[in-house]
């Protein structure tokens, strides 16, 4: 059973295509080498002011459910599951957090509780709505990247 | 404010309300180590896990809910399960079906008949060759000795009779039956807990192995425990199947949930149960 259903995803992936923008680079044709992801999936730099907002938004990165975020102190309720990221662009460059925010499990391995915000790598039986959809769009995980960029202590 | 009314954290936002929101709050913690009693009848809420079992010790929700949402358990008065307990008593004493009769005319006092059925559930029937939960047993039973119609799995009537059959249970240890013809269907479960579903591409495994005790957001993560079922849950205003708690879950995660009562969630329930073996029964439970 498991495995038609990998198939239909397969399919449906392919037939509905996950259409790429011009000059945009494809969730299944994004390179994470070494961890890093070298050059922006849009081919400009994200904003970080967008960037922000998307982390917070419960419907797209929702990173504060796993993530404490001293940034983002106006907004009640952060997540405890993953580290905290304050200084997150102290310890990761900006390669790095792409290749993070694309698909963690390339970084941390594919145990990593983190979902892939780029990639169609998913489970199974993905929801109708979602299928052949990635969790975040090019320009959204450029903003994000950017935003976290922000991220300094030191 | 009204928009974490809306997403029915009534708890959490009134007693964040009093707090400065240049913090970064939590809601109200739960106190890991109170020990729950009702009417002076010790509940095992903590138990160590025997050798081949996954988890160091085996805890139950009812520890990682907020002081206030555990306090409402701890009397029958307070816990908002007991309306439905009271409905379930009623449709136990109802003759239905072509035969005229109730469930009382053939099992007499609950309170006997019917005490350790719960912790044994879900469990093999011999008669219909498959593994049944307390749902099929009650519906089974409706056919074969009522001739009733059976109930939908979440009607009032299927979730008040699960709740004052459970009762009956309480404070007994879930005890399972994992081996002989149960043993493939303890696999498909244990294999479906490990599986990532959804777009988010999580297993049950992440959240409740991996991250009980942290905080996801505003919901401290509990082992996903099974023996608080039918369970009165706040945001929901009333009490839900264990089906109904899996398929939220997976919703959650952006998953297509596999239908109430389906094999799948049947192996899912055998699985948790076995994984919950020791804790007492604590139906009908109560959870934010
Ligand atoms: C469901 C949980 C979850 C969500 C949602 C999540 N993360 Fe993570 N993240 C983790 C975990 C856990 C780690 C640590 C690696 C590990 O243990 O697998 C991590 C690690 C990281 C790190 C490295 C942190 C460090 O300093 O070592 C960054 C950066 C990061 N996440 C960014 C994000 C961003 C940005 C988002 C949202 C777009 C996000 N995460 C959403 C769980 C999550
Ligand atoms: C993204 C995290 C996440 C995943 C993945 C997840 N759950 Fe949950 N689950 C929760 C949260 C949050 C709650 C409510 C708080 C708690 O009890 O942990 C919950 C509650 C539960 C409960 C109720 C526990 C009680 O004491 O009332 C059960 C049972 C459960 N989950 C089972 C499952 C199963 C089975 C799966 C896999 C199909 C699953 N969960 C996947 C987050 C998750």
């Amino acid at each position: 059973m498991t495995k038609s259903l990998i198939y239909s995803l397969a399919v449906a992936t392919m037939t509905f295509g996950l259409t790429a923008q011009a000059g945009t680079v494809a969730p299944d044709t994004v390179e994470i080498v070494d961890m890093e992801v070298k050059a922006s999936l849009t081919g400009a730099a994200g904003d970080p002011g967008a960037g922000r907002e998307t982390f917070a938004d419960r419907k797209k990165g929702n990173c504060l459910a796993c993530h404490a975020n001293a940034d983002l102190s106006e907004q009640l309720f952060h997540g405890e599951v993953g580290p905290e990221l304050n200084g997150a662009a102290d310890r990761w460059s900006a390669e790095q957090l792409r290749a993070i925010v694309i698909n963690s499990k390339e970084v941390f391995g594919d145990q990593t509780i983190m979902p892939g915000f780029y990639t169609t790598d998913l489970g199974v039986r993905v929801t109708d709505k979602f299928q052949g959809k990635t969790i975040l769009s090019a320009q959204e995980v450029e903003d994000v990247v950017a935003y976290l960029l922000t991220l300094k202590e030191n | 404010m009204t928009k974490l009314l809306k997403n029915g954290r009534q708890w959490v936002a009134l007693i964040c309300a009093g707090l400065t929101a240049s913090l970064i709050v939590q809601p109200a913690l739960s106190d890991e180590n109170a020990e729950l009693s009702i009417d002076g009848v010790e509940i095992v809420t903590k138990t160590a896990a025997p050798e081949d079992h996954p988890l160091d010790e085996i805890l139950s929700g009812w520890r990682f809910r907020s002081v206030e949402t555990q306090a409402l358990q701890t009397d029958d008065f307070d816990n908002p399960g007991f309306t439905a307990v009271d409905y379930g008593a009623e449709l136990w004493d109802t003759a239905e079906g072509s035969s005229g009769k109730s469930c009382a005319s053939c099992h007499g006092a609950a309170e006997d008949s019917m005490k350790g059925l719960r912790a044994s559930m879900p469990k093999w029937h011999e008669g219909e060759g498959t593994l049944m939960t307390l749902e099929d047993h009650i519906n089974w039973s409706r056919k074969e000795h009522q001739g009733a119609e059976p109930w939908k799995w979440e009607s009032s009537e299927m979730l008040a009779m699960t709740a004052y059959l459970g009762l009956q249970s309480r404070g007994m240890a879930v005890d399972v039956k994992v081996d002989g013809p149960a043993a493939e269907w303890f696999d498909k479960g244990k294999d479906l807990y490990y599986t990532r579903v959804g777009q988010l591409d999580m297993a049950c495994s992440n959240c409740h192995e991996d991250n009980y005790g942290n905080m996801i957001r505003a919901d401290h993560l509990s082992q996903g425990q099974i023996n608080g079922f039918p369970t009165y849950r706040l945001k929901w205003q009333g009490l839900g199947s264990i089906h109904r708690r899996f398929s939220g879950c997976m919703k959650n995660i952006r998953a297509v949930p596999y239908k109430r009562g389906s094999d799948e969630f049947t192996a899912l329930e055998l699985y948790l149960a076995w994984r919950g073996a020791g804790l007492s029964v604590e139906t009908p439970a109560v959870r934010q």
